[in-house]
């Protein structure tokens, strides 16, 4: 747990919330170590902070009515942690908003207070995006899921944020039309989340990302207007402030409607399911696939411990003694579908499969992609406790970088399971450890920690689609400059001056890495010049 | 571990709590998560809640209500990717409720009322005179007209709301021969609730048997099965009620139970569960459960034999939540429907979503309840279809009472009706 004055947060930047001014070299503890204690009653008045809480939950209640605001904490504490539950935090207040104009009202009562605000969608994250903060409200988008607006002819939709992503595809069905992005956790995240984390899924590479399939946002910045940021067509001139909102981990705003881009259903689709003797021969399809010019819709490989957890949990029955499978789908005209198939089975069959199965109807193709769609839940059938990792590598390292984390695991005896989008090279290894053994936890994490190393070092990212949330911001310094981490603060400062909106999360803290020698030292000149702050 | 919301006997097991990796592909499945979007109302805040409790959470009002709200429609374990398995975490949980907490009087009174009455077939059989009088007089027409129901207590409305057109009840002979060649021999649970409400398709579900080769033991006496008990978590009340039936039907030597009662059916399922502790029995229980069959499950596995003839009319089948998800029966009740010539069978939208009937939660919750009715028959009149078709008496009443509320009344019909009156050859 993160302690409020400790941990991620304002409290690592005391000048900025002028309530959170406790001198860190003073023998008195801070006050809010108080509300710490305090946890143990919900928002009770005993303590500043508690009072202060106790106050706007007041005013929270009288702008939204009944059963919308959280202070019990009991109830609080169901909203500690989001898909990524190593990190917990029970916060302060949760806020249950209908409309735009509700969060458009909680976000400046939190202004006006100074208080820290962190939007929440389905509670999916992997990053610990959505992970509240003690002394701040946590907005949830989960009442606000009106799809207002079904538009075919102009190939569009209007969504309130708390829609589920799936729910616009179904919407969108009866016209022929569908959204694009689609996260394995298509069937619970959010349209409003999808945004913030710029999320992607099997068919974004020739799809794209969210970001490709949003024409426009309505936002409340951080200290309460409501602004819309695009529109409802392809371009509008000016800077791309669309393109820097989406993917900013709820760090600029709270989008409060969504117009997304709807993707005429392709005439034809066509899946296969080839099984290798292991993930060189499967990796080596998939580059001889993209080299002949080939741009399927998804191609997705799991290796034999993903296949294992799979079959546990949903029995998908892949072929067996599959080292590998790849799941590779396209779609598109008839004739061209037709014709890249072939190719498609060729460089299978050459690459070693041994063999191909293809999905003769939707039922089949479903069931196809329901072993790797549930693979990472599933992961908990073979193994009590894992991490999901999320990292990318230019694809034709892929077997390099797979021998390599097979070295790592046999070095550490940590077992990794590997799912990913093989496509984009977009690695999802699933680290697997019992928490209950000592040291295996720690080992895990180490391991986890190196995988992503190996993927800056091959030239890759430390994201792909998760995003950096909580969970990777110490990881930022190995991938950005220090002068590139800056920029990237003064872009965030200029919409939210404040620091209050979902602060502690995507850049590293002190308080959060710890002091790594060479990372942060002094003052930056910009802060010095009081152009910057960080928080 | 004493402190905290649970004691030593049978809490929540954490090994189970900690199969959820939090991942919320449960929720969408939860109808009081579609209801409320809150998070402590889903199956991830619920299982969290549990998590709290045994860190020493104390059983809290709120804590308490989450936990009541649960319909315990089950949707949420199949939706898990992990495994988790909820009904274990909250038939554990709900005991310890009974036991550990002390509710307020005007709901003990209500729980206490509710369970002197529903779980005893003689006593919901003589309730029949009154309330056949109550239909037939127009007392009920005029009390609707006049809206003086409006006045009752929102339990006693809803109960009123719910009871279906009562029918003439026979009583059923002890043994029905198979016609034909003998397949099996089955014992017949009757039931609280089917037998005093829906008699007709105790007959019928027993003439399908036979017509299927079946002879059908039907024991005179058989009690409660304990599901309304054991779903609220009154452990002794359904341990008490599993023993007495396991006797009774293991007395009558036959080869399957066969349950017509999707609640009762799941509730018979957990028997192993519910008497692991008990030496005389666990094994017993074992044994009863690997021999119990819903009716579509038997029909299914023995496969048809009788003919059937045609009938010309569109149904919706409707999964009850303790057939589809509590008891992974969906495709038999489809199948068996489909056999008949000239029958045809839509789906109803949303068909995960539990109507709100959920054994006494009408009763004890009539708001969401009454929701969730609403929604699901709204959903029902989109298909068009003119008959529901379901495996459970509390179903049926509840989407024909929304339906009726709804102004398109509607024929709700259980499955072995609709294949009684096909291998008979007479209209639904
Ligand atoms: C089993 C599993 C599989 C997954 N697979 C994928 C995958 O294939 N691809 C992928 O990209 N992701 C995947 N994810 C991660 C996750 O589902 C996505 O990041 C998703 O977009 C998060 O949506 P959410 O509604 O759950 O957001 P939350 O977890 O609630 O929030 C995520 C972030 O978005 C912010 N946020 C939420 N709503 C808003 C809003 N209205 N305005 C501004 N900020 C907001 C939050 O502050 C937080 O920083 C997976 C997760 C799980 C558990
Ligand atoms: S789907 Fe299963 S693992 Fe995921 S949150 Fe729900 S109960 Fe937990
Ligand atoms: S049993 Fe039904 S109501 Fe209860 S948590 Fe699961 S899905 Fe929700």
């Amino acid at each position: 747990m993160v302690r409020p004055g400790t941990g991620a947060g304002p409290g690592s930047q005391p000048h900025i919330l002028p309530w959170l001014r406790v001198s860190q070299d003073s023998d008195r503890p801070p006050l809010s170590l108080e509300s710490e204690k305090d946890q143990t009653g919900g928002v009770g008045a005993t303590t500043y902070q508690g009072a202060k809480l106790a106050l706007l939950a007041a005013e929270l209640s009288a702008l939204l009515g009944p059963n919308a605001v959280i202070t019990d904490r009991q109830r609080l504490r169901t909203y500690e942690c989001d898909g990524l539950a190593q990190h917990r935090v029970v916060p302060g207040l949760v806020a249950l908003p209908e409309s735009a104009e509700q969060i458009a009202a909680v976000v400046r009562a939190c202004a006006a207070q100074s208080v820290p605000f962190v939007a929440r969608g389905s509670g999916t994250g992997l990053s610990g995006g959505a992970l509240p903060h003690t002394e701040g409200v946590l907005i949830v988008t989960s009442r606000m899921r009106r799809i207002l607006e079904v538009d075919p002819a102009n190939e569009r939709a209007i969504v309130e944020p708390g829609v589920i992503n799936l729910d616009v595809t179904k919407a969108a069905e009866p016209y022929g039309w569908y959204f694009a992005p689609d996260p394995s956790s298509q069937q619970v995240c959010s349209v409003g989340g999808n945004v913030a984390e710029n999320s992607g899924g099997a068919h974004c590479l020739k799809y794209g990302f969210t970001t490709h399939h949003v024409l426009g946002v309505e936002v409340v910045t951080p200290d309460g207007e409501l602004v819309w940021l695009g529109g409802t067509t392809r371009d509008v001139p000016g800077y791309d402030l669309l393109g820097t909102f989406i993917g900013s981990e709820g760090t600029l705003g709270i989008a409060t409607k969504i117009v997304v881009r709807l993707t005429r259903a392709p005439e034809s689709v066509r899946c296969l399911l080839a099984a290798f003797p292991g993930v060189d021969e499967a990796g080596a399809a998939v580059s001889a696939i993209i080299a002949d010019g080939v741009t399927p819709a998804a191609i997705e490989m799991m290796d034999a411990l993903a296949i294992e957890a799979a079959e546990a949990a949903v029995a998908c029955g892949y072929p067996e003694g599959a080292g590998a499978v790849l799941i590779v789908e396209l779609d598109g005209p008839a004739a061209e579908v037709e014709h890249t198939f072939a190719a498609v089975r060729r460089h299978c069959t050459a690459a070693g499969a041994f063999e191909i199965r293809v999905a003769r109807d939707a039922d089949e193709r479903a069931r196809f992609w329901k072993g790797r769609k549930s693979a990472f839940a599933a992961v908990g059938r073979i193994s009590p406790d894992y991490i999901v990792q999320d990292g990318v590598i230019p694809r034709t390292v892929l077997p390099d970088v797979l021998r390599r984390i097979t070295e790592l695991s046999a070095g550490t005896g940590v077992r990794v399971a590997n799912v990913f989008h093989a496509g984009d090279g977009n690695l999802h290894p699933l680290v697997l450890f019992d928490e209950a053994k000592p040291g295996e936890a720690q080992a895990a994490e180490e391991v986890s920690g190196a995988i992503l190393d190996l993927c800056i070092s091959y030239g890759g990212s430390i994201t792909g689609e998760h995003g950096v949330g909580v969970d990777k911001a110490c990881h930022m310094p190995r991938m950005f400059s220090t002068d590139d981490l800056d920029t990237m603060q003064r872009l965030r400062r200029a919409f939210d001056p404040a620091g209050i909106c979902n602060p502690g999360k995507v850049f590293p803290t002190p308080r959060l890495c710890g002091e790594v020698p060479g990372k942060r030292k002094g003052v930056h000149p910009l802060q010095a010049a009081g152009l910057a702050e960080q928080f | 571990m004493t402190a905290g919301a649970f004691d030593n006997h049978h809490p929540p097991a954490a090994e189970l709590i900690k199969d959820c990796v939090h991942c919320g592909f449960c929720l969408p499945s939860c109808p009081t998560y579609v209801l409320w979007g809150e998070e402590m109302d889903s199956p991830r805040g619920r299982i969290q809640l549990m998590k709290a409790g045994i860190e020493g959470e104390p059983l809290s009002e709120s804590m308490v209500g989450h936990f009541d709200a649960c319909l315990g429609c089950m949707a949420c374990v199949p939706a898990c990717p992990s495994g988790v398995q909820y009904g274990t975490l909250i038939a554990d949980t709900r005991a310890q409720v009974e036991r550990r907490y002390e509710r307020p009087l005007r709901q003990r009174l209500l729980r206490e009322a509710i369970f002197r009455l529903f779980p005893y077939p003689r006593r919901l059989r003589v309730l029949r005179g009154p309330l056949v009088l109550y239909q037939r007089s127009g007392l009920s027409r005029w009390l609707r007209r006049t809206k003086l129901l409006d006045r009752l207590p929102a339990t006693l409305r809803v109960m009123e709301s719910l009871i279906p057109t009562l029918t003439r009840r026979q009583e059923l002979p002890v043994w029905v021969p198979a016609r034909g060649q003998r397949r099996a021999v089955v014992g017949m649970l009757t039931g609280c609730v089917q037998d005093a409400l829906f008699p007709e398709v105790n007959a019928a579900t027993a003439r399908v048997l036979a017509g299927e080769g079946c002879a059908v033991v039907i024991p005179r006496g058989q009690g409660c099965c304990g599901a309304l008990s054991q779903h609220s978590g009154r452990e002794d009340e359904a341990i008490t009620f599993a023993r007495a039936l396991i006797d009774c039907f293991d007395a009558a030597g036959v080869d399957y139970i066969v349950v017509n009662a999707a609640g009762c059916g799941s509730a018979i399922k957990e028997y192993a569960h519910l008497l692991r502790d008990d030496n005389h029995y666990a094994e017993r229980a074992r044994a009863f459960v690997e021999r119990t069959r819903d009716i579509s499950e038997l029909l299914v596995e023995l496969g048809p034999v009788a003919p059937r003839h045609p009938l010309n009319i569109t149904v919706a089948y409707h999964d009850a939540c303790h057939l589809a998800h509590a008891q992974g029966i969906r495709s038999q009740p489809r199948e068996l429907l489909r056999s008949i010539p000239g029958l045809t069978v839509t789906e109803i939208p949303e068909a995960h979503l539990c109507c709100g009937s959920a054994g006494i939660y009408n009763l004890l919750q009539p708001e969401p309840a009454t929701e969730l009715g609403d929604r699901k028959a709204r959903n029902l009149l989109t298909t068009g279809a003119s008959v529901l078709v379901t495996g459970n008496p509390g179903c049926s009443m509840q989407i024909a009472a929304s339906a009726r509320r709804l102004g398109h009344p509607l024929t709700v019909t259980h499955l072995a009706s609709v294949l009684d009156a096909s291998i008979r050859g007479v209209p639904l």
